[in-house]
C-alpha cells in the first residue's frame, strides 16, 4: 500500500513532518512525501531516514492556499495510486484536508492521536479532550491528520531521492495581502514545553516572570481565556475549550484556577505542573506536580533552578 | 448581503461526559445543549453586524432532529432572520456538509459562515467540505472579516502567525476568536424568535464517510505530588528524573 504524506516545506527538518512520515511508514509499505515551496533538497532527502521512499518537491507552487493545494495533492495521490494521505493537524491541514475529503471521496479522521488499532479504528480526542473516540473510515480512500506529539519519530532507513516536480494546480481565488509572523516565538501547538499564566499574574506588566521561565526551558507561552479577553496577552495564546488545544510534554500553569473549560485544552499534556496560592484550586486535581505558593516568588525560583540544572547538564 | 450561518448544537461546556450502549453512544441524560460557542459568538454575531451595516439577511441552518429547535430559537433570538433545519441525524461531517451544500446551491448566498470547530467533535471539517462541494474559495480560522468595495477583507490564523487576505464572494469562512463579541439575547429578541420562519427540509439521500464506533474516557490521574515552594530544585529533579520531560 502506498501512503502519501503532505507538509508545506520549510528550510529545516521539521519535527512534526518526521512524525507523520514515521506514522505513514507504520501503516503502509511505501511512503511518498509531497511538499511545496522553498526548501533545501539535502534536508528533504533526510525524510528518507524516517521511511520515505521518495520526496516529490514542487518548489514553484509556493502557496498554502487550500484550493490550490487540494488540486495539487489530489492529482499526485491519483498519479501515485496512494489511497491514504497523512497530514499533521495544523492550520493548513484544517483547510485542505476537508476539501480533499470531498474531492477524493476520502473519509477524513482529523486530530488522530494514535496509529489505527487492530480493528483499523483511529483514536481521536473528542469533547475537547475529555474523552477519546475511535473512528472507522468507510471509504476506500482515507485521510488522517495527526496531532503533533502523538508519535515518536523513528529513524529506520537512509536518505531518499528528491524529485523536483512541476505541476499546474491553478490560481488562488484568495489574494494574500500581508503576513504577520512574530519573530523567534515557538508556535504554541508545536511546543514541547508550555508555560502558561492566568489571572493570578495580576497584570500584563508581570509577564516577565512567565517569559523568563519559558526562555530558560525553551518553551512557548500561553494564557487562560480571561487574560486574553482583557487584552493582557494576544488571543493566539488563549488555550482551552474555546482557544487552542495543546498537548505538550510539559505544561506549567501559574496562577490559573483550572476551570473545566481551561482543562479541556490542556489535559492532553503528558505532565502538568500547577503553581497556585489556593490549595483548593481545582487545577491540583488534574496536576502531576503541585506547588502551593505565590507565583511572584515561585516562578523566579523555578527559573533559577532550571538555569542551574541546564548549566550543570551541559 | 445574504449570509448563511451554519449552526451546530453542542453540550454545555460543564457537561459530564459519559457514554452508553457499550460505550458506543454519548450519554445525553441530564445534558444541556447550547449553540456551539464558535458558531454563536463569532460566526452568527459577525453575520449580524455585517447585515446591520450593509443590509440583507441572515439565515441560520442546522442538520438535526426536531429536538434541535431549542438551539435554533436561541440563534433566532440573538437576531438571525430565518432558520432552516435539514431533518436528519448528522451522521458525520461529510454528511452534514453535503446536506448544507445541497441547500446552498438552490439559494443565493454571498457569504457562508461556520464556527472554526464544534466543541464536541473538534473536527474543523464542515466548512472546508462545503466549500469544496460548492467549488468556492474557503478562508479558514478567520479572526476578522470586513466587506468593502466589492470584496471581503479577512485576517486568518496560519501556522505561526496571521495572514491578511482579500477575496470576492461568494466565499466560505470558518470563524475563530477575535471576530466579534458574544451577544446576550434580550426579551424582545426571544419573543420575536418564536414567530420567525423556520423551514424544515427533507435530507438528501447520501451516506457518511466515517463513523464513531466506540468511545472511552482517559484514565483518572493519580494523586498530585506536592512540592514545597522553597524547594524548586526538587521539582526540577522530578521533572528530569521521574517525569523525564526536561
Ligand atoms: C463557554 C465557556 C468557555 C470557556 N472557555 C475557556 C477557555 O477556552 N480557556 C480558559 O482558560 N477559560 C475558559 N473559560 C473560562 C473559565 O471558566 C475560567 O473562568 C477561566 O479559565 C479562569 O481563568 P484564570 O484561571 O486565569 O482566572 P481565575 O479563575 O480568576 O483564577 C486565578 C487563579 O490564580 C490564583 N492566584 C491568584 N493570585 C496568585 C498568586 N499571586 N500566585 C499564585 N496563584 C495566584 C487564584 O488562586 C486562582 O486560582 C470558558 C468559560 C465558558 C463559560
Amino acid at each position: 500500500m502506498t501512503v502519501l504524506v503532505y507538509f508545506k516545506a520549510n528550510l529545516g527538518l521539521s519535527k512534526v513532518a518526521t512524525e507523520i512520515v514515521t506514522y505513514a511508514k507504520k501503516i503502509g509499505e511505501q511512503v511518498i512525501v509531497l511538499t511545496n515551496g522553498e526548501a533545501d533538497a539535502n534536508t528533504l532527502a533526510q525524510y528518507g531516514n524516517y521511511g520515505a521512499s521518495k520526496v516529490l518537491w514542487d518548489a514553484d507552487t509556493n502557496t498554502t492556499d487550500n484550493q490550490v493545494l487540494s488540486r495539487l495533492i489530489g492529482s499526485i495521490a491519483e498519479q501515485e495510486g496512494a489511497k491514504t494521505i497523512i497530514f499533521t493537524h495544523d492550520n493548513i491541514a484544517k483547510a485542505v484536508a476537508p476539501r480533499l475529503s470531498v474531492k477524493l471521496r476520502a473519509g477524513l479522521v482529523s486530530g488522530a492521536v494514535d496509529l489505527p488499532n487492530s480493528e483499523g479504528l483511529v483514536k481521536v480526542n473528542v469533547f475537547s479532550g475529555k474523552a477519546n473516540g475511535f473512528v472507522k473510515v468507510s471509504t476506500e480512500n482515507k485521510i488522517i491528520t495527526l496531532l503533533p506529539n502523538s508519535i515518536q519519530p523513528e529513524v529506520t532507513s537512509t536518505n531518499c531521492p528528491v524529485e523536483a516536480i512541476k505541476t499546474d494546480s491553478g490560481e488562488s481565488a484568495i489574494k494574500v495581502l500581508t503576513t504577520k509572523k512574530p519573530e523567534g516565538e515557538i508556535p504554541l501547538p508545536e511546543a514541547e514545553i508550555v508555560v502558561s499564566g492566568g489571572r493570578g499574574l495580576k497584570g500584563p506588566e508581570n509577564w516577565g516572570i512567565v517569559e523568563n521561565l519559558a526562555k530558560a526551558l525553551g518553551a512557548a507561552t500561553a494564557c487562560s481565556r480571561p487574560v486574553a479577553d482583557i487584552g493582557w496577552r494576544p488571543h493566539h495564546e488563549h488555550v482551552g475549550q474555546t482557544g487552542v488545544a495543546i498537548r505538550p510534554n510539559l505544561y506549567i500553569a501559574a496562577g490559573i484556577s483550572g476551570a473545566i473549560q481551561h482543562l479541556a485544552g490542556v489535559n492532553g499534556s503528558k505532565v502538568l505542573v500547577v503553581i497556585n496560592t489556593d490549595p483548593e484550586a481545582p487545577f491540583f486535581k488534574a496536576a502531576d506536580y503541585g506547588v502551593i505558593g505565590d507565583v511572584f516568588e515561585v516562578l523566579p525560583r523555578l527559573t533559577e533552578a532550571i538555569e542551574k540544572f541546564k548549566a550543570s547538564s551541559n | 448581503m445574504n449570509i448563511l450561518v451554519c449552526i451546530s448544537k453542542s453540550p454545555d461546556t460543564t457537561s459530564k461526559i459519559a457514554f452508553t450502549d457499550g460505550n458506543s453512544k454519548f450519554d445525553e441524560s441530564g445534558v444541556q445543549y447550547i449553540v456551539n460557542p464558535y458558531d454563536e459568538w463569532y460566526a452568527l454575531v459577525r453575520a449580524l453586524e455585517l447585515k446591520e451595516t450593509l443590509g440583507g439577511s441572515v439565515t441560520i441552518i442546522t442538520v438535526g432532529g426536531s429536538s434541535d429547535e431549542a438551539v435554533i430559537r436561541k440563534a433566532l433570538a440573538i437576531g438571525a432572520d430565518e432558520a432552516v433545519r435539514i431533518d436528519a441525524d448528522p451522521k458525520d461531517a461529510y454528511y452534514t456538509a453535503i446536506q448544507i451544500a445541497e441547500y446552498a446551491k438552490s439559494a443565493n448566498f454571498d457569504l457562508i459562515l461556520t464556527g472554526k470547530e464544534t466543541i464536541n467533535y473538534n473536527g474543523s471539517q464542515v466548512a472546508g467540505m462545503i466549500a469544496e462541494a460548492l467549488s468556492l474559495p474557503f478562508v479558514s480560522l478567520a479572526t476578522k472579516l470586513d466587506f468593502s468595495g466589492s470584496c471581503f477583507q479577512l485576517e486568518r490564523e496560519i501556522v505561526g502567525g496571521i495572514e491578511v487576505v482579500e477575496v470576492s464572494g461568494p466565499v466560505v469562512v470558518s470563524c475563530a476568536k477575535g471576530m466579534a463579541e458574544q451577544r446576550i439575547p434580550n426579551m424582545r429578541g426571544i419573543m420575536a424568535a418564536r414567530t420567525k420562519p423556520l423551514q424544515i427540509i427533507t435530507a438528501a439521500g447520501i451516506e457518511g464517510q466515517t463513523l464513531f464506533v466506540t468511545y472511552d474516557l482517559p484514565p483518572a490521574k493519580s494523586a498530585c505530588k506536592m512540592i514545597s515552594p522553597d524547594n524548586m530544585d526538587e521539582l526540577v529533579g522530578l521533572l528530569h528524573n521521574e517525569a523525564k520531560v526536561i
